[in-house]
């Protein structure tokens, strides 16, 4: 007889506190309550080539192709990059540059989906992976176009290639979606925490990482219990971490520390501390990839805020516009600004004809009553934003050397570490554009860097 | 031991050493000098000094270095204009061959009252920071963002920003180029200081777009390429453009621009410099 006592998942408080962090309202209550479920197909779906991290993939495809579910449409091009297939058959009806969320102008492949859903059969399904040597693991990864789908859109098989002298110890399955109003991860482990939990057992035998820890915030209690449920019968050293809630525990950085106490390095990535964060999204979709051969073309959107009639949590097609995704929730009349992704690090839309990609974990609506415009005034040195900074900088110091144009000295201040969470504009009294300093600083140093 | 005995001792001492030490110079100076051709220096002084980096090279010393060691060409300084290139010429011995005088340009013509903006934009006012959130505030994604960061790299203050649109004065310009590095919308281009016709426009988007975004956009219409015989306007993709190797027209294209973004140079100067009289008086 099993000892059930040895079988029940251990659950274990969060040991470090990471530095900083605030408290924003969360508001996850307008759609956490509301189950998965798929959007009527739109007339149109725009894909951009540019889903994830690193360089744009390569269109395969021209106009007047049939394509099917799954077809390669994207080639990556280059190490960091992804492969991008289509969601749904169909006809390639154009390869054109499009906006994306950015505001860059990418090659987009415009399918007319035939509504048949036919599908393509390029990959087999791997049902017996534990056989499977870790390289063809990685490549059926690579090959599903797979990407961190936490936000960043780091390509997966790139994490899971580490240098040989770097030895990952611990995997970390982020769950914590500390950034407000979005539910999407949430409503996936709820609903299928067996996906999870299966794609994280892939992920730990590629990496061969002997302590998993998978960190939901301890304002999801019906999260942790269904994933530890699905866990009942995980052997070694395997544990849910139950975070604090505070912004932003689902950092990265933040959340190595809260769970192991290693920081990493200043310019390192998690790696050189031996660790992996993968987000739950992102073990669900290595779970389709190599257990149903089924690419990544589809993601969870939490369609929220206070202007929408229906809020919701929506499996929506890559390359679905924000239009058809606001229709899908009931239409939002009085919306006054539209971010895609969460209101912390989302970036505001000023058209909806962009569409999802495999990073939009949010589409939020804010009606007038939610935003202000304020006028940004001179630092007042009250060290609010020193206090809030997870990163352990000096935001105030930094926005007047950003602001004075002085990249150098910017640099010398760590600029390149900020996370670009917005803890310090959020704490701000002045009102100062504090991230957008950060962010303009962090790209003119990165440009420095690429002339030497 | 007297007094007398510890100075001259004292004296005695660091004599020598300053000897030995002057002696170790001296030889130093002689076998390890490194010979520098003292045209450099002088080639430097006939230059301006205003280190704008305007020839491609880090400053006046090292393009002097260059024209000298390298032999690079002598016409690049562009704020010394003729006079330099005549006297580096005579004093070099080499053949003065006078570089065209250009001068930046911002291909934009669309200001606040004649734009549409198609968001609200509260951040830092900076081009590059304003480009980065979603693309820039105009509707337009070719044109002036106006929010001047190529009138603040300006060594010269040479660009104004009127209306929320950038324009250089061409008679303060010294054609060193950092106003075209740092637009993050590559709109400022090189021109002849005496080319007579410009398109103040750098959408790419076909007319009836245009036309929603901008009162002074290229619609892409082509009748100012059919003023012109010598294809010194010719159409890139729904946009005219002004090819300043050939001789350009007088105002017969300007006149006949529908949407009057083709400017005569006349026009240009005009239209500029009443605004800073404005601005000074006030």
């Amino acid at each position: 007889m099993p000892n059930l006592k040895f079988c029940k998942m251990k659950i274990i408080k969060a040991p470090y506190k990471s530095w900083g962090g605030i408290h924003p309202r969360y508001h996850k209550d307008l759609a956490a309550d509301r189950a998965l479920r798929e959007m009527p197909l739109p007339e149109l779906l725009q894909i951009s080539m540019s889903q994830h991290l690193g360089a744009p993939a390569k269109p395969v495809v021209k106009k007047g192709d049939s394509v099917m579910q799954g077809t390669l449409i994207g080639e990556a091009a280059g190490f960091i990059s992804a492969n991008v297939h289509s969601p749904v058959s169909g006809v390639v009806k154009d390869v054109v540059p499009a906006i994306t969320l950015t505001g860059a102008m990418i090659d987009s492949v415009v399918i007319e989906p035939d509504g048949e859903d036919k599908r393509v059969n390029d990959l087999a399904p791997l049902a017996d992976w534990q056989a499977v040597a870790k390289k063809d693991l990685i490549a059926r990864v690579a090959a599903a176009g797979v990407a961190g789908m936490g936000g960043a859109g780091f390509p997966t098989h790139v994490k899971l290639s580490p240098p040989p002298d770097k030895t990952i110890d611990t995997l970390i399955i982020n769950g914590a979606e500390c950034e407000p109003y979005l539910t999407a991860d949430y409503r996936l482990m709820l609903e299928s925490p067996e996906r999870v939990w299966l794609g994280v057992s892939i992920l730990r035998h590629i990496l061969g990482a002997k302590t998993v820890r998978i960190a939901i915030e301890d304002n999801k209690p019906e999260a942790i219990r269904a994933m530890e449920q699905a866990m009942r019968n995980a052997d070694g050293d395997v544990a849910i971490v139950e975070l604090a809630t505070e912004y932003p525990q689902g950092a990265e950085k933040q959340q190595i520390f809260a769970i192991t106490g290693r920081e990493v390095p200043s310019g390192g990535l998690p790696m050189d501390v031996g660790a992996v964060v993968e987000n739950v999204g992102t073990a669900a979709a290595v779970f389709d990839a190599v257990f149903e051969g089924m690419p990544l073309i589809r993601r969870i959107t939490t369609v929220t805020g206070l202007p929408l009639n229906a809020p919701g949590n929506i499996i929506a097609p890559l390359g679905t516009s924000y239009r058809a995704l606001i229709e899908a929730c009931g239409g939002c009349a009085d919306t006054v600004k539209l971010i895609s992704g969460g209101p912390m690090m989302g970036i505001a839309q000023a058209i909806d004809t962009v569409t999802t990609t495999k990073t939009t974990s949010g589409l939020l609506a804010l009606g007038a009553p939610d935003v202000s415009l304020y006028e940004s005034m001179p630092c007042i040195s009250c060290g609010r934003c020193v206090d809030a900074c997870p990163m352990n900088l000096v935001p105030s110091e930094l926005s007047q050397y950003l602001e004075a144009e002085d990249y150098e000295g910017a640099e010398e201040l760590h600029v390149m570490d900020c996370i670009e969470c917005g803890c310090c504009a959020f704490s701000c009294p002045a009102h100062r554009p504090l991230v957008q300093h950060m962010r303009q600083g962090k790209a003119r140093v990165m440009l420095k860097r690429k002339k030497k | 031991m007297d007094m007398l005995q510890f100075i001259l001792i004292t004296s005695g001492a660091i004599a020598l050493v300053g000897v030995v030490c002057g002696t170790a110079l001296a030889v130093a100076a002689r076998f390890f000098a490194v010979h520098e051709d003292p045209r450099i220096e002088k080639v430097a002084e006939i230059l301006p000094g205003a280190n704008c980096g305007g020839c491609g090279l880090a400053g006046c010393t090292e393009y002097a270095r260059a024209i000298v060691v390298d032999g690079a060409a002598i016409n690049l300084c562009a704020p010394g204009g003729n006079e330099v290139i005549e006297q580096i010429a005579a004093f070099l011995g080499r053949e003065a061959t006078a570089a065209k005088k250009m001068v930046a340009l911002v291909l934009c013509g669309g200001n606040d009252t004649q734009a549409q903006k198609r968001h609200a934009y509260n951040g830092v006012a900076d081009c590059t920071a304003a480009q980065a959130v979603n693309g820039g505030d105009k509707a337009c994604t070719y044109g002036c963002l106006g929010y001047g960061s190529c009138s603040r790299i300006c060594p010269v203050a040479a660009i104004e920003i009127c209306d929320g649109l950038a324009k250089v004065h061409p008679e303060l310009c010294i054609s060193c180029g950092a106003c075209v590095k740092v637009c993050p919308r590559n709109i400022i281009k090189m021109v002849p200081a005496d080319a007579p016709v410009h398109v103040l426009c750098s959408s790419h988007d076909k007319g009836p777009v245009v036309k929603k975004m901008c009162k002074v956009g290229c619609i892409g219409c082509t009748l100012c390429t059919k003023q012109v015989e010598n294809q010194a306007i010719t159409m890139d993709r729904f946009l005219a453009v002004v090819d300043y190797s050939k001789e350009t027209p007088g105002k017969a294209a300007a006149e006949k621009c529908p949407v009057n973004c083709i400017i005569a140079a006349d026009d240009s100067s005009s239209d500029a410099q009443p605004e800073v009289l404005q601005n000074e008086n006030n």
